[in-house]
């Protein structure tokens, strides 16, 4: 790996650009998933306005953490971690960056007013009407040309393993978008311009929007953050990697086997039982390379345990890596199919979901952020690692009150579907399973808004940090040159 | 190990790279989204199962719009449980017109899947403009606003769209949308009219309360008291559809 100890110029303005992107759209998601949150818990929330309820906001949420926060997090690190590894600087210069950048930001702001006005294609994750999906089309081609293209300029023989992580993650979500999203709009034949009808319909359109869902987990907040991994946490441990071969391992197995997971979202359903014993067959081998590239990941630091102790932003980097094991373990238990007849349609798939999406992909994306924002606005280090502290106990505690209550609910809920009284008639009616989840509602929804709390805290720092100010237990002789 | 060695090649060359990654990942989908157009009994032979009526699919159109999938599947599984508390466990063959399908993934309301008939349109009315009003332990939204005149403009031509897509929706049909449409939701509509004709087992009738106009509140209405009536499950030939 290069340092900025060489001549080459990188781009940095449209790097820094997506950094405040990410931040800002970071905190929209999060405070958007909590409101709907305390919804499910006090429905007068949905204050009755066809713009405000669960059905339409929850959309707005999911797009804006995964897409608008996410997709950022990825702009970011993948056009700094592509400059350093090969030692170029972007294809297309900072004009081509900086179209991408309006564009992509635009294009959040009109999907979410878009799904607030009642315009859906009804698919999860793949809400955006057609026209916006062309658009996306657009913009992410042009992401992969500066991307290739800036591998193409590189003075480095070879290609460094984050750069494989993303490349995969931006050629498959290509494939994927373009398959879930073939759609015909109605206005060509005189019907509604802002409508479009999937060309797939029933089992099949299930089966195509599974393939898009689960990967849309698999590539763009796995493959994709793994990039992340193999970049940030080898930096801020200044360690290599621990395993060469295992890296590419890691990477074929997980991109060849990813793929095929999809039909666990539709065990015992009227998708074809060949197609669901694949989907969970392929589901649990998938354990194997999560946690090769778990081990990966955490080996690195191997020697340098002690940075856990002293470097709030390690902890981030490497609690991310442990709740990514996590997961990766829940995931393929929960798509063995008796587990899954109990868990699907429940709340356990919405913790499960959640300590991916919190305590993987943003606690990778909050270490990667701490390190990037002093690096990127030439500062030594971050504003006060104390309240980088802070932010990761904070944020911690509220994915162990988010995760717990789901689990809870999610089970109960489970268990109280099935359960049948002495008589032998179903002991519960739907609507007291309904009103069993409310306190598990409260306290999810309790997580979350401390998870919102965390990320304030730390855009507080990173404010402190880009004007330049050094907290009072930064001053030790050590750091005492800051610029 | 000569393997790693080879992958060198791959490693320097972006076009061997992006080669590589496109072909490992395509496999997987191909093996599982192909075979379903092509082996004959992914979607079971069953009778009755027709094109939603133009009041229906807006109906269904406007599900899509408020998202309603976020809470409510539309699949029952086949277990005794689902079975008894919901209805014959769903099959293929029902959603065949679905575009898009809306099976779901979340039960925070219970499965709609054979929710047609169970309730009274009057029933389902109060409870879309305030769930509270009939389920008082409800956490669903309120959604008064379906109580405004439905926009029927553009439903011949989203039926076009949609018989593109492959429903097979008659010429007549999509001349005859607006007509069937105000004549499903007019409370002058017998079982002798023209929409039940066109629409075997149409629920027809004022869905909403009030004739004078025809709602988005009918239209949701028509289409949920139709959802799991198209297949009399008494007249189905069970081996064909076991699981």
């Amino acid at each position: 790996m290069s340092t900025n100890t060489d001549a080459t110029a990188y781009n940095e303005d449209v790097v820094k650009k997506f950094v405040l992107a990410a931040i800002f759209w970071g905190v929209v998601g999060f405070l958007a998933g909590d409101f709907i949150a305390w919804q499910l818990a006090f429905p007068a929330l949905n204050l009755d306005l066809e713009w405000t309820t669960f059905g339409r906001l929850r959309p707005v949420h999911t797009s804006a953490v995964i897409f608008a926060f996410g997709g950022n997090i990825l702009f970011c690190t993948s056009l700094y971690v592509v400059q350093r590894t090969c030692r170029a600087s972007l294809f297309g210069g900072s004009g081509f960056g900086n179209f991408v950048f309006w564009n992509f930001q635009a294009l959040i702001v009109v999907a979410a007013l878009t799904y607030v006005l009642g315009f859906s294609q009804g698919q999860e994750y793949a809400e955006p009407e057609w026209w916006v999906d062309l658009w996306l089309t657009v913009i992410w081609v042009c992401y992969l040309m500066i991307f290739a293209g800036t591998i193409m300029k590189r003075k480095e023989p070879h290609i460094y393993v984050a750069n494989w992580f993303y490349f995969a993650m931006i050629l498959t979500v290509a494939m994927l978008h373009l398959g879930n999203n073939l759609a015909v709009p109605a206005g060509f034949f005189g019907g509604d311009w802002m409508k479009s009808y999937n060309i797939f319909g029933g089992v099949q359109n299930a089966m195509t929007q599974w393939w898009y869902g689960h990967n849309a987990v698999g590539f763009f907040l796995t493959a994709g953050f793994l990039g992340i991994m193999y970049y940030f946490v080898p930096k801020r441990a200044e360690r290599p990697v621990y395993s060469y071969r295992l890296s590419i391992v890691h990477f074929w197995a997980l991109i060849f086997l990813y793929i095929w997971a999809g039909p666990h979202h539709l065990h015992y359903t009227a998708l074809p039982d060949w197609a669901q014993t694949l989907g969970a067959t392929f589901s649990v081998m998938l354990w194997m390379p999560s946690w090769g590239g778990m081990i990966n990941g955490l080996m690195t630091l191997s020697g340098a345990w002690d940075k856990l102790r002293t470097d709030p932003v390690m902890r981030f980097l490497v609690s991310s890596v442990a709740f990514y094991g996590m997961s990766t373990f829940e995931g393929p238990m929960m798509s063995v199919k008796a587990v899954n007849s109990l868990s699907h349609y429940t709340d356990w798939t919405i913790g499960h979901v959640h300590s991916g999406a919190l305590g993987w992909v943003a606690f990778v994306s909050f270490g990667a952020l701490y390190y990037l924002v002093p690096k990127l606005w030439g500062r030594k280090e971050v504003y006060s690692l104390k309240l980088v502290g802070l932010h990761f106990w904070v944020a911690t505690i509220g994915i162990v009150l988010y995760i717990t209550a789901m689990w809870i609910s999610g089970i109960m809920q489970g268990l109280m579907w099935r359960a049948y009284d002495n008589l032998g008639f179903l002991q519960y009616s739907f609507i007291e399973t309904v009103e069993a989840m409310h306190p598990y509602y409260v306290i999810r929804a309790t997580g979350g808004l401390l998870f919102v709390l965390g990320a304030l805290i730390m855009v507080y720092n990173f404010i402190k940090t880009i004007k330049g100010d050094v907290a009072e237990e930064a001053m030790q002789p050590s750091t005492a040159g800051a610029r | 190990m000569s393997v790693f060695k080879h992958h060198a090649k791959i490693e320097t060359n972006v076009f061997f790279l992006a080669v590589g990654i496109l072909l490992t990942v395509i496999v997987g989908g191909l093996v599982e989204v192909v075979p379903l157009f092509t082996i004959e009994s992914t979607i079971e032979k069953v009778d009755g199962v027709r094109p939603y009526s133009p009041l229906e699919q807006a109906g269904r159109d406007i599900y899509v719009r408020e998202g309603c999938y976020n809470c409510h599947s539309q699949m029952i599984r086949p277990f005794k449980d689902e079975v008894e508390r919901y209805g014959h466990y769903s099959l293929a063959a029902e959603s065949k017109y679905d575009h898009p399908f809306q099976w779901s993934s979340k039960r925070t309301g219970p499965d709609l899947a054979r929710v047609g008939g169970k309730y009274t349109n009057d029933w389902h009315t109060r409870h879309l403009i305030n769930p509270r009003d009939v389920v008082p332990e409800s956490i669903m939204p309120g959604y008064p606003h379906l109580m405004r005149p439905l926009d029927t403009s553009k439903i011949a031509g989203n039926m076009t769209a949609l018989s593109v897509v492959g429903v097979p929706y008659t010429a007549e049909q999509i001349k005859n949308a607006v007509a069937n449409l105000k004549e499903q939701a007019s409370p002058d509509a017998t079982a002798d009219s023209a929409v039940v004709q066109a629409y075997p087992k149409a629920k027809f009738g004022d869905f909403d309360g009030n004739p004078q106009v025809v709602s988005e509140m009918d239209a949701l209405v028509a289409y949920l008291q139709v959802l799991g009536t198209m297949v009399d499950f008494t007249t189905v030939d069970h081996t064909k559809i076991q699981r």
